[in-house]
């Protein structure tokens, strides 16, 4: 018990709870944003994969970090509007599109980097981005080490996640996103065009979920590997149900789960003996708890997966 | 110009051509065998780079023609062996750890294809060889090094999953740590996973804050974290020292050069294959060794790691080969 409180009680913890969940934080808001708009996008883990290559490829080549996660945020802005061209504009199965999108977006990443990079013993490596000192705040006893040595992307990720609950919840533009969720007709009578609105958010949605794939390249590690994305992608979808389609208990429920793994990481070290794999599973089966009493109460967006065709009742 | 043909010249081509499969056969028996490799994973994977680079090192030299398959996933996996075969190959190398059945029974199909493969099983018929990685004689030793470096005698070391060759491994560093350091505390962490390197950057996070100041990194990520913290590192089948400057001071180097020497030469012999190929991974041919930085470890050190080297080699002390998992 004593570990487990020392564990907690050290700032260490929390950095690191900080850093796993900032690449779940983008794709959570990037899930959110796609299914407040009645589109599911299950091409999340293949679009974080080519948002991982990309970025980093982008600063392999001589792009400074910023601009390898502008072009990250590109390359999932591609793939959102393939996305929603086939789901939106055509009306096709969203999840199995989505898959398909998860696919494509995967091996398509690993095929580039396999003909713009040399295959050596190691993957080549860019300067990724480094923790920030704050002058003052880097040095506060606790939060400056748990807080305020992060690096740029994860301060990005929180500003993120104030910037979508403050569009979705109080700009036009956010209520006319949840109205092409919730009732899509309503959008057409009021002169807007739902399928436009869709696709606009899928798109955007995707940028983000580019960006949290980015981030493992270009923050967390300096190397690109084709499959280091590990399922991070599918995480976030079960996050947005757990956060019942609100960006704040989005951020609550990416917190949640990095702190049962950083925690777990920790747990293996204390307590010698005990089966690595109950520690490894404890994130996955809490978050499946968390899930079970949240999603009770959870309201879907009415008019998610269902396509709207102009003119059909 | 009418090609004119004397009866003489009929004759000489006639002679030539009976004579001709003889001299073929004479020039196949030099001429390099063919190798397809069917990786599982991408060939940046550090296990997959050793084996990766000793078939382009036997192919320059004129041992082999290398072809090779990549992220080949276990669904996929029988029916890549069967293309190979299928397309003249001679040897067929591979990973069978998650397709066993399924691999043994494409090389049961080919009788005259030669397969090696990683396994955890052992060999099967006259075509189908195995090996194992064992690069643990160099962990003892990079461990040898380690255990007079640490200042909290604390020595962490990050995993993969804890499968019996990343076990033996892990455990050989440990008993290497304990032959010079008899206090030495051992910390473990395992991922789950063969490639997350944010992962396993955040393990080795986690046990230099749990005091180790040692780590051994099965996986690629481990070193990232000794850096980012400022202690010391070990890596494991590549040599990682270029790429962490100042951080990793030893590695455990797997040579896979001598096992493809050994199976080619059993193909070109006409020699069955379907045997272990595990022993060539073993110091004594010089399957495995370590480089360390000299400036970076204390020079008492050295010399005992150095004569355990040549016992090892030798033949004079094996390295006890222990399975379970760290605890």
């Amino acid at each position: 018990m004593s570990t487990t409180l020392d564990i907690l009680a050290s700032a260490s913890l929390w950095a690191a709870v900080l850093r796993i969940a900032t690449p779940l934080i983008f794709g959570v808001l990037g899930a959110l944003i796609c299914e407040r708009a009645g589109v599911l996008n299950l091409g999340i883990e293949g679009i974080m994969t080519m948002g991982a290559m990309s970025g980093w490829l982008t600063v392999y080549w001589g792009g400074s970090l910023w601009f390898g996660l502008l072009a990250a945020a590109l390359s999932g802005m591609a793939f959102g509007w393939l996305h929603a061209k086939l789901t939106v504009s055509l009306g096709l199965s969203q999840h199995v599109t989505g898959l398909g999108i998860t696919l494509l977006a995967a091996s398509l990443s690993y095929y580039l980097y396999r003909m713009w990079v040399q295959v050596g013993d190691l993957p080549p490596t860019i300067t990724p981005f480094e923790p920030i000192r704050f002058p003052v705040l880097s040095d506060l006893p606790f939060l400056g080490e748990a807080l305020f040595a992060q690096t740029a992307p994860t301060y990005l990720a929180l500003a993120f996640v104030a910037l979508t609950a403050w569009i979705l919840a109080r700009t036009p533009l956010g209520l006319a996103v949840r109205m092409a969720g919730e009732n899509p007709h309503a959008v057409d009578a009021q002169g807007l065009n739902p399928l436009a609105i869709r696709t606009g958010a899928v798109m955007a949605g995707s940028a983000l979920m580019a960006v949290g794939g980015a981030f493992l390249t270009m923050a967390a590690f300096n190397s690109f590997f084709p499959t280091m994305v590990q399922g991070r992608g599918w995480i976030c979808i079960a996050l947005v149900v757990f956060a019942s389609w609100q960006p704040g208990k989005a951020l609550i429920g990416a917190l949640l789960f990095a702190l049962f793994d950083a925690f777990q990481l920790r747990l293996q070290t204390a307590i010698p003996g005990a089966p690595y794999q109950l520690f490894l599973m404890a994130p996955y089966v809490l978050s499946i708890l968390a899930l079970v009493l949240v999603a009770r109460r959870a309201r879907v967006p009415e008019a998610l997966m269902q396509p709207y065709r102009r003119g059909e009742r | 110009m009418p090609i004119l043909t004397s009866r003489r010249q009929l004759l000489a081509g006639a002679a030539a051509s009976l004579a001709l499969p003889a001299l073929v056969r004479g020039a196949t028996a030099a001429a390099p065998i063919k190798v397809a490799a069917i990786h599982a994973s991408p060939v940046e994977n550090a296990w997959n780079s050793r084996i990766h680079a000793a078939m382009q090192s036997a192919a320059a030299d004129g041992l082999i023609e290398y072809k090779f398959s990549e992220g080949v996933s276990a669904t996929d996996y029988p029916r890549a062996m069967r293309e190979y075969a299928e397309g003249g190959a001679q040897l067929i190398w591979g990973e069978s750890y998650a397709v066993e059945n399924e691999a043994r029974a494409v090389a049961a199909d080919y009788p005259q294809t030669a397969f090696l493969m990683g396994s955890s099983g052992g060999p099967a018929g006259d075509n189908f060889g195995v090996f194992g990685t064992r690069n643990h004689e160099a962990a003892y030793l990079a461990g040898m090094l380690a255990g007079k470096m640490s200042k909290s005698n604390v020595f962490g070391s990050v995993g993969g999953y804890p499968i019996p060759e990343v076990n033996l491994l892990i455990n050989a560093f440990r008993m290497g740590v304990k032959e010079v350091n008899p206090d030495a505390k051992f910390l473990i962490g395992f991922i789950g996973a063969w490639f997350d390197p944010a992962k396993a950057k955040e393990a080795a996070v986690a046990q230099i804050d749990a005091g180790a100041d040692i780590l051994f990194g099965e996986r690629i990520g481990t070193a990232d974290g000794a850096k980012e913290r400022g202690v010391k590192a070990i890596g494991s089948l590549i040599d990682y020292s270029p790429r962490y400057p100042g951080t990793v001071f030893a590695n455990a180097i797997w040579n896979f050069r001598p096992t493809v020497d050994a199976i080619v030469a059993d193909v070109a012999a006409g020699k069955p294959v379907g045997r272990d190929y595990t022993e060539y991974s073993f110091m004594k041919y010089g399957g495995n060794d370590i480089i360390f930085v000299a400036n970076e470890v204390p020079a008492d050190a050295v010399p005992a790691m150095e004569a355990k080297k040549a016992a090892i080699a030798s033949g004079a002390f094996q390295v006890p080969i222990d399975e379970k998992e760290p605890g």
